[in-house]
């Protein structure tokens, strides 16, 4: 039987992927984005599991908004990269150090 | 009399600012009219006072002026007590001041600080005054400081000169080691008295001298004890009292009219006149006298063995001086107040008129001091050789001169004190210390005066011809301040003597205890000044000052091969009087030095390296510093920001779900 615990497990284990997925990133952008949309995806998932574990329905309405709001920010995101492209002419991550004091 | 009193004080001090502040205006004739008026006018007056009181019997008055602050019932006042002290003061004070603003109109003719020179020659008569005049240790007090810095401003008053601008500082420095001294007594009279005022501290002496003070943890002292000498300390300084006489020969780098008005006169008595005045407590303390007597004995004897070796005319006198300021402490010692104070008066018109005469000769000289470079100045100057022969006799104690009487009696005072007839091993060493010291001193003084004398005004001219075409008598204004000093000098003693000494002349403005009071003693056995005068030659004073005119007639006239000789027979001793003792290295290169070691030590390890090395500069480099490593983090990646943000948001989670 597969229970809350399962679920929140695979959660973690997607959020964590994710995280590590930032941090060891050097390269790409992109990737990174993604990531983030995969951070959401791994939180979306508890909302779910715990809406059905505690038969709330509120839970499963955030996760629509989240959703929402995540693809709306997909595109921000993706509309900034373009224009940081244009830009530097790449979207290395290790070249974007200009917060460095 | 109110306002003469008021008057005898304010016209110097007028005088000396319009003098000051209007030098300019007036010009160098005004400058000194206005000066000599105003000093004319107080010593008209004084003489008045003087003669209310000896002849016209008037009472000594208490007179309160201003009150100036009353906090927690110490009343500071200004105000005067002129009794006859102070009257004997007063004049003493006001004439050598005339007549040395007289002469300095012929000493200062050339210089371009003129104007000045009057300024503060008048204001220094303005507090010596109030010094004098003062009925409480408030006023004493600023006349005190009054004349010190008067003195400090004239002894640099060629203040290009290097070595000036190093005596006066010097003077400045010594004086405020005594006056720690006078001070801190003053503070114990408050603290013990509760009052300022000088009747109502003479007053409750009495019950002053029953306590203790606990100096030291553990060990009580008499108060009285401790005030005294702690006042006397005060005298040292200004009175240039061994050890704290060092700056008094080096003062002479100021112009020589000062030198006899301040560093002969008036000023260096100021010590002397307070001790006088403070009589009623000094009696009450014993052990207080001792120090005093000790003390003068050591600076009447050694210091008139340095005047032996000097060169610099001036020097000498000063020599003479310290030595002639010693007999007078140990007169105050010997309880012989009235024959200290006596003193005081004859040496303040027989050395101002040596000074005013050395001045003379260095005008003559064209400022050459040295009387090696000098002899047989006789036949160039009459005036100045006659009136220096009259002070130099005077200074040795010449049969009638006044001198005579004074010194005369003050060794007998000394020889007839309390500490003759006391029981005590203690008492009769410092009786034989202090007799042997002022008996000896009188060869001493002799010897010194008549090699100068000599050196001086007789023997072969050694001066180079340039100098000698020009040798001539000094002008009137020189010369007529001369002949005025030289009156009192050789006569003023005869008809002072019995009055002030033995004819209860003070009155209640000193008081001796009866067990202290050998003048009455003496009295007793006194047949007027020609009886003296008759018996002069059977007491050892007379004979060891002739021998100490005939020892230097032989020395310096007679065969001038010897004291060579005898120079380098006894070098090493020599050299300890030609190092005076080697006091002033003791102070330059000990204390002086000491004190800029220590300055230089704060300034270096405790301001540089503490204050600003690790307080102020080390705080600011520790931030930086510490800013460098946090700048390590700031790497500018965006991970790092995510990581810390999910370190931080771990950290959180972990203190909320564990730790609460």
């Amino acid at each position: 039987m597969i229970g809350l615990q399962h679920y929140l497990t695979v959660a973690a284990m997607l959020f964590v992927l994710s995280f590590v997925g930032i941090i060891i990133n050097r390269k790409n952008l992109i990737l990174l984005l993604m990531c983030i949309e995969l951070m959401l995806l791994a939180v979306n998932t508890n909302f779910i599991a715990f809406s059905r574990f505690l038969g709330d329905d509120t839970g499963q309405v955030f996760v629509f908004f989240i959703l929402t709001v995540a693809a709306a920010e997909a595109a921000i995101g993706l509309a900034i990269l373009v224009v940081l492209f244009r830009n530097r002419r790449s979207i290395a991550v290790q070249e974007l150090n200009t917060l460095k004091g | 009399m109110y306002d003469y009193y008021l008057t005898i004080v304010l016209a110097p001090l007028a005088a000396a600012i319009i003098a000051g502040l209007a030098g300019k205006k007036i010009g160098r004739a005004g400058a000194h009219w206005v000066t000599i008026i105003g000093v004319g006018i107080s010593c008209a007056l004084s003489l008045l006072v003087l003669k209310n009181m000896f002849w016209g019997g008037a009472e000594a008055e208490n007179i309160s002026v201003y009150t100036w602050a009353v906090t927690d019932g110490l009343r500071m006042e200004v105000g005067f007590l002129v009794d006859r002290l102070t009257a004997l003061m007063m004049c003493v004070v006001t004439f050598v001041s005339l007549m040395v603003h007289i002469y300095t109109i012929g000493y200062m003719h050339e210089d371009p600080g003129y104007q000045r020179f009057f300024s503060y020659i008048s204001l220094f008569t303005f507090s010596m005054l109030m010094l004098v005049m003062s009925n409480n240790f408030l006023q004493l007090f600023f006349g005190w400081e009054a004349v010190g810095l008067v003195s400090y401003l004239l002894i640099g008053f060629w203040y290009k000169k290097e070595t000036a601008i190093f005596a006066n500082l010097k003077a400045f420095l010594v004086n405020r080691v005594g006056d720690f001294g006078f001070i801190l007594g003053i503070a114990g009279v408050v603290m013990f008295t509760g009052s300022l005022d000088y009747a109502t501290v003479f007053g409750s002496a009495e019950s002053v001298a029953g306590q203790t003070l606990q100096v030291l943890p553990g060990t009580p002292w008499n108060a009285m004890t401790v005030i005294c000498i702690l006042l006397f300390i005060g005298a040292m300084g200004k009175s240039a009292q061994a050890p704290l006489h060092v700056w008094l020969p080096d003062s002479m780098e100021g112009p020589t009219p000062i030198s006899a008005l301040i560093h002969a006169a008036t000023m260096v008595t100021a010590g002397i006149f307070m001790v006088a005045r403070m009589s009623p407590l000094f009696e009450l303390s014993t052990a207080a006298l001792g120090f005093v007597i000790i003390i003068g004995s050591v600076t009447a004897f050694f210091m008139g063995l340095l005047g032996i070796v000097q060169n610099d005319i001036k020097r000498v006198v000063a020599y003479s001086t310290l030595s002639q300021l010693g007999y007078m402490t140990v007169a105050l010692g010997a309880s012989a107040y009235s024959a200290a104070i006596f003193h005081l008066m004859t040496h303040a018109f027989f050395k101002a008129l040596l000074f005013l005469a050395a001045g003379s000769v260095i005008i003559a000289m064209h400022h050459e001091q040295d009387i090696r470079k000098m002899g047989g100045i006789r036949k160039y100057m009459p005036i100045t050789y006659w009136t220096a022969l009259v002070g130099s006799l005077a200074l040795i104690g010449f049969p009638g001169s006044s001198g005579f009487f004074s010194k005369d009696l003050l060794i007998e005072a000394v020889k007839d004190s309390h500490w003759h007839h006391g029981t005590t091993a203690g008492d009769q060493l410092t009786y034989w210390f202090a007799y042997l010291s002022v008996l000896l001193g009188v060869f001493v003084t002799a010897l010194y005066s008549f090699r100068m004398f000599f050196l001086v005004f007789h023997g072969k001219e050694r001066m180079d011809a340039e100098t000698k075409s020009h040798l001539h008598e000094t002008p009137a204004v020189v010369t007529v301040p001369l002949i005025l000093l030289a009156i009192p000098s050789a006569v003023i003693g005869w008809f002072t003597v019995g009055p002030v000494l033995f004819g209860d002349y003070f009155g209640d403005a000193i008081q001796v205890q009866s067990a202290h009071d050998v003048l009455a003693h003496m009295g007793e056995a006194w047949h007027g000044s020609l009886g003296l005068l008759l018996h002069a030659w059977q007491t050892p004073v007379f004979w060891l000052a002739a021998s100490g005119v005939f020892v230097a007639w032989f020395l310096y006239l007679k065969r001038p091969d010897i004291p060579a000789t005898i120079k380098d027979k006894v070098l090493p001793l020599y050299n300890l009087l030609d190092r005076k003792y080697y006091f002033d290295d003791l102070y330059i290169k000990g204390f002086a030095a000491g004190g800029r070691n220590l300055g230089k030590f704060l300034w270096q390890k405790g301001d540089e390296l503490i204050i600003d090395g690790i307080l102020v500069n080390g705080t600011a480099k520790a931030v930086g510093r510490l800013a460098g490593v946090m700048r390590q983090i700031q790497t500018g990646y965006l991970y790092t920001y995510a990581f810390a943000m999910i370190i931080g948001l771990t950290m959180l989670l972990g203190w909320l779900i564990w730790l609460r």
